[in-house]
Formats: structure tokens, sequence, C-alpha cells
């Protein structure tokens, strides 16, 4: 795990998200979107769950992404209105943050550094998959199977 | 001595990574990645600058004409010529454009396309990154593509620029749905997501004679086409060009880019298309394997690149010979008949696997598949006279 | 030196107060929508953040975990995407505070 490379996939992901969330322009700030998505998955990476983190990227930026920049497109009459920024919000926001924040400088059983593990092959995720986590594999094909009908059925022209 | 021309490449790589001993560990990798990279582009750029010139020479003799011939000897330095006319070109950007979007769109598209070589192994132990989940990487960094041509889309301004994105990435994802379900099967029986494994699966000969290649299997074979055909579409190769359809909608997402983002686009649409044919390559045609034992002696990577060749020679082929097809027409085939289609390799594999991988599974898995061609066929009716056109969209 | 479990509970946690702040300060359903998206990823963070440093060998938990939930918020995202496209052909607006015809 090498700690420069952290630092920039870190500074990469938190700019990116900040920008996701303020920018006022929404295509742009669809795009930081789906830019902090990448760097959430290199983080992935670092930590040794390379799986995970290629499957971040595949629905993140192959799926959602794409589904949110056709939302925006669809909805375009609305596109560049101002939208005014809710500075209650903000301080929640920040409050929360410090608050997160100081709990775990305070906490010192996590200040602990990373042991070696065995890497995480795919096989073994596959294995665990298909034994332990088989019903809540079955259950979400089915919530997936769902969503999709579900929103088939949402976005479907009524007929008049 | 075939041994040692086989890992050239390695040796030489190992040469030069000699002369850093001394140096910090990371130093050294980062080293070994740079010319893992270098190599990489060095040798799919030419063959990108090869392959422009070439593809024009050989539709050129399906026309009965003789393309280009004035640069160098049989027109092979065109492509000099053709990049010191893009280099050289105006690049303008329109006033009303999302410059920034314009901008990294054509630099997003060519990362992704170049990215995706990289989990490709070219020869024996010639993987450039090796990693557990490399299909996975290869779909999951593809899958940026369409994100890439959102972007030009969106970015120039422009009607038709947009509407061909949305043509583009319709078809797309269509598309990659039969791509990644054709894959599904080849992973299944292997029971590995890394393409080294993969390739090493399909080592062996039966009888000593006919290697197994997993498209010598009736799943293979099927589950091979539409991967093929799907490759076809998410290259955006005719006939599945409706994207950039010059009569309609003048270069769809590219109409706005000039110059050498033009260049870049063109670039990076070949580039997929060589990393398409490549994963075609691993996961059906044997990888960089000799198709007989007796002709082992040639250098693995010479198999993988003459397999390349032969893939690229088809794409080329198939844009000589068929028209475009409509986008409506495009987009039926998909999910009527590729997807059923797929999901049926992967019960045919399944099959397959459980007969016992020998000639009544062979025998079995092809029944399966053929009765759900057959079933598939009849349903789509596909004998249907063909009636007179009828204008939905345009009274 | 390597990063330690803290550092990435940091990273975890500002994130998710970036998605906070989308959720709490946009006005766009498609930008709730957003926050709530980095909000889980920042939950998924510490997930498989706390699954590498806790003590080893153990079963892959906080990969799985975060394998359903990026499951999961993939479903979520189709259908709000899709409500908001419903909602706004019926109200023409994406703003959700324009959406107030249930308000006593």
């Amino acid at each position: 795990m090498n700690s420069a490379a952290f630092i920039v996939t870190a500074i990469f992901t938190v700019a990116a998200a900040l920008a996701a969330a303020t920018l006022r322009n929404l295509m742009h700030a669809a795009l930081s979107f789906a830019a902090a998505f990448v760097g959430i998955a290199a983080l992935f990476f670092l930590l040794g769950a390379e799986f995970v983190g290629l499957a971040l990227v595949f629905i993140y930026i192959g799926a959602v992404a794409v589904l949110v920049v056709f939302t925006i497109l669809l909805t375009r009459r609305d596109v560049g209105k101002d939208r005014g920024f809710n500075w209650g919000g903000a301080t929640v926001a920040v409050a929360v943050f410090a608050c997160l924040t100081w709990s775990i400088l305070k906490t010192q059983s996590l200040a602990i550094g990373a042991p070696h593990i065995a890497t995480l092959t795919v096989k073994r995720i596959g294995a665990a998959l298909m034994t332990t986590y088989v019903w809540p594999l079955q259950c979400v094909g089915i919530l997936l199977t769902a969503a999709l009908i579900g929103a088939l059925i949402l976005v479907m022209e009524e007929r008049r | 001595m075939s041994k040692s021309i086989d890992q050239v490449f390695l040796n030489a790589k190992q040469w030069l990574l000699s002369w850093l001993t001394g140096l910090p560990t990371w130093m050294v990798q980062v080293v070994s990645s740079l010319i893992n990279i270098f190599a990489l582009l060095a040798v799919f750029l030419t063959l990108f600058a090869l392959i422009s010139v070439l593809e024009r020479k050989i539709l050129a003799r399906m026309q009965n004409r003789y393309g280009p011939n004035r640069v160098g000897p049989f027109g092979l330095f065109q492509p000099i010529a053709d990049g010191i006319k893009m280099l050289i070109k105006e690049d303008i950007v329109p006033m009303r454009a999302d410059k920034i979007v314009h901008f990294l769109a054509p630099i997003l598209i060519a990362a992704v396309a170049i990215l995706t070589l990289g989990v490709i192994p070219y020869g024996r132990n010639m993987t450039p990154f090796t990693i557990d989940g490399g299909i996975l990487f290869f779909f999951a960094v593809g899958s940026t593509t369409e994100l890439a041509v959102f972007m030009a889309g969106w970015g120039s301004n422009n009607k038709y620029s947009m509407l061909g994105a949305m043509r583009a990435i319709a078809q797309m994802i269509s598309y990659e749905l039969p791509l990644i379900i054709s894959v599904l099967p080849v992973v299944m029986v292997v029971g590995s997501l890394a393409p080294d494994r993969i390739v090493a699966a399909q080592a062996e000969y039966t009888f000593g004679l006919v290697p197994r290649w997993f498209v010598f299997t009736p799943w293979g074979a099927a589950a091979f086409m539409l991967f093929f055909v799907s490759g076809l579409v998410e290259s955006n190769r005719t006939p599945f060009d409706v994207p950039e359809g010059e009569s309609e909608i003048v270069a769809g997402h590219m109409t706005e880019y000039s110059g050498f983002k033009y260049a870049t686009f063109f670039m990076a649409e070949y580039i997929g298309m060589f990393a398409i044919s490549g994963l075609g390559i691993t996961l059906f045609l044997g990888g960089w394997h000799a198709p007989l034992r007796a002709l082992e002696f040639v250098p693995s990577y010479a198999w993988f690149f003459a397999k390349l060749s032969v893939l690229l020679f088809v794409y080329i082929w198939i844009r000589g010979t068929l028209p475009r097809t409509r986008i409506d027409q495009i987009m039926n085939f998909a999910w009527k008949f590729m997807l059923p289609m797929a999901f049926t390799c992967i019960i045919a594999a399944a099959v397959w696997h459980y007969a016992g991988r020998g000639l009544r599974g062979w025998l079995w898995s092809l029944f399966v598949i053929a009765i759900v061609y057959a079933a598939l066929s009849m349903l789509l009716d596909t004998r249907r006279k063909f009636a007179p056109r009828v204008y939905r969209f345009a009274e | 030196m390597t990063p330690t479990l803290q550092v990435f509970l940091i990273i975890s946690a500002t994130l998710f107060s970036i998605g906070l702040l989308a959720v709490l300060s946009r006005r766009h359903a498609i930008f709730i929508l957003i926050g709530i998206e980095i909000m889980l990823a920042a939950a998924n963070l510490n997930f498989i953040a706390f699954w590498r440093f806790g003590p080893q060998p153990q079963p892959p938990t906080g990969v799985m975990i975060a394998l359903f939930s990026i499951a999961i918020a993939a479903a979520e995202a189709a259908v709000g995407l899709a409500m908001v496209i419903a909602v706004y052909r019926h109200y023409h607006t994406t703003n959700v505070d324009q959406l107030d015809q249930l308000r006593g």
C-alpha cells in the first residue's frame, strides 16, 4: 500500500465528490460524480478489494452515471436554472463532518496499520457467494428484477 | 532456440531492468510499467497506422479500384501523410460548446481504449497488466466509453452530435448485454476471470490434432459469433455504424471535432476494435496457442498477431460487403435474438460440462443450441414476406 | 509508512459529509440521489477498510456486504431516476421544493 498513491487518490476523490456536490452546471456535476467513483474504486484497489473496485466502476460509471446524464437530458428544461444554495444544509454537513472526524481521531484503537493478508482472489469471492451468501444473492437477484420492472413501468408512456 | 525467440521481448525487458539494480523497488516497478506501456503503445499505434492504410487498400480491391498508392511504396506511407495533415489542421471548438467537456471527451475515449489493451495476453508470459479479474477489468473500463461518447455529444452542443451520441449509447448498452453474457460460458467452464488462465485452459489438443479452443465446441462457436457481432457494434463498425451514419447525421458525436481531436476518435475506434478482437482471441480462439502441435516452434506472439490480423481482415471484409442496418432493426436483433441466444450458450456450456466434456457433451450442447435457435427463428418469424415499408415517424 | 485505518475512516467521513451536503443543500432531485449514492459509497469504503484492517484470517465479510450494497444502490438509482422522470412528466419540474401538492 503505497502512501503516495493513497494521498493522490484521496485528494482526487474528495475533490471530485465536492465538485459533484457543489457545481452549478448540472452536467459537470454529474461527470464529477463519475470521477469521484473512479477515485473510490482506486481506494478499494489500494485496500486489496480489486473485485469490488471493478464492480463499482462497472456499475457506477457504466450504468448509474449514464442513467444520471440521460435523466438530466430528459428533464432538460430545468438544466441551467439557478437553484440557490441552502446554507443550513452546509452547516449541518460541516457539523456532522467535525463530529465524525473528532470521534475517529479520539478512538485510539483505530490507529492501526494494515495486517498482512492473503490476496482476495475472485475465486474466493465466488465460492463465498455461492455457499454462505447464496440466499442474499438470490434476494438481490429478485430485487434487481423488481427494480427493473418497476423502473420500466414508472417511465412507460401512459396510454390515454 | 525456439524458446529463447519466444521469450525474446521478456528477456529484453529483463535486460533493460538489470540496469536499474540498486534503485528502490518502487522505482523499478514504475520503470517496468513504463516499458510495458511504451511497448503497448508502440505496437498498437503502428498497427493502427498500418491497418488504416490496409483497410483502404483492401476495400479498394473489393470495389475494383486501386486505393491509396501515391505516398511511398504501394502507398504505405499514407498514414504519415494523414497524420501530418491532421496535425496541421485548424482545431475548431464551437462557440456555444461546453469547452471542458468537449476537450475531455476525446482524451477519455482514447485512454479507455488503450487501457483495455492492457489485460490481453499477447504471448507466453506476455500480459502487460496481470490482474485476477482481467475480464471484468476489460468490461468495467470499456463501459466508460459510453460516458465519453455522451460527453462528446453533449459538449459539442449540436443536435447532430447529440443524436449521434444517443444512437451510439443506445446500441452500445443494448449490445453490451449479449457481449458480456456470451463471455460468461467461457468464464464458467474455465472457472476463472484471469485471461492467462483462460488461455492456459485451451492449451491441449484432442487426439493430438484438433486444438481445444472453445470455438470448436457448439456453445463456443455460438458464443463466438454473438461476441463477434456485439464486438462489431461496440466498435461502431459497418454494418452497425448508425451512430456516425454520414448520410443521416453528418458524423454523429464526432461532428464538431476537427484536426487532431477527430484523429483521436478515429484512433480510439480502431484500438477498441483491436482490443475486442484480442479479447475474442483470448476467450475463444486459444489465445497465443498454435493451431497444430507441429507448429508450436513458431513464437507465441506471432500466433496471436496472426489471429488478430485474420479477425481484422474479417472486419474489413464485412465493411466491404454489408450495407448499413436500420437502428430499430439493430435494437430488435439485440433484444429478441442475441440476448436469448447468449443465455442459451450458458445453458449449453453447462450441459457440455456435465455430460463429460466429450463427444456426448458436444452433441447434447449442439442439440440445446439448435432447439433454441429453431424456436427463436419460428417465434421471430424470420421467413415473413417483405411487406411494403410503413412510415411511422415521418408522414 | 502505510496509511492507517484512521486515515481511511476520515476519507470515508469526508465523503459521507459531502454526500450529506449534496442531499441537504441541493434542490434538484437528481442531485439528491447523487448525494445518497456518495453516502452509500462512503459506507462501502468503511466496510472494506474494516475488513482490510480487521483480524486475519477471516472470511471476506466486508467485501460481501459492499458487493450487495452496490447492487442495491444500483437498483435504487434506477428506480429513483425513473421516479424523477415520471415526476417531471407530471409537474414539469425537478425541484423538490416545488413538489408540495400534499402539503396540508
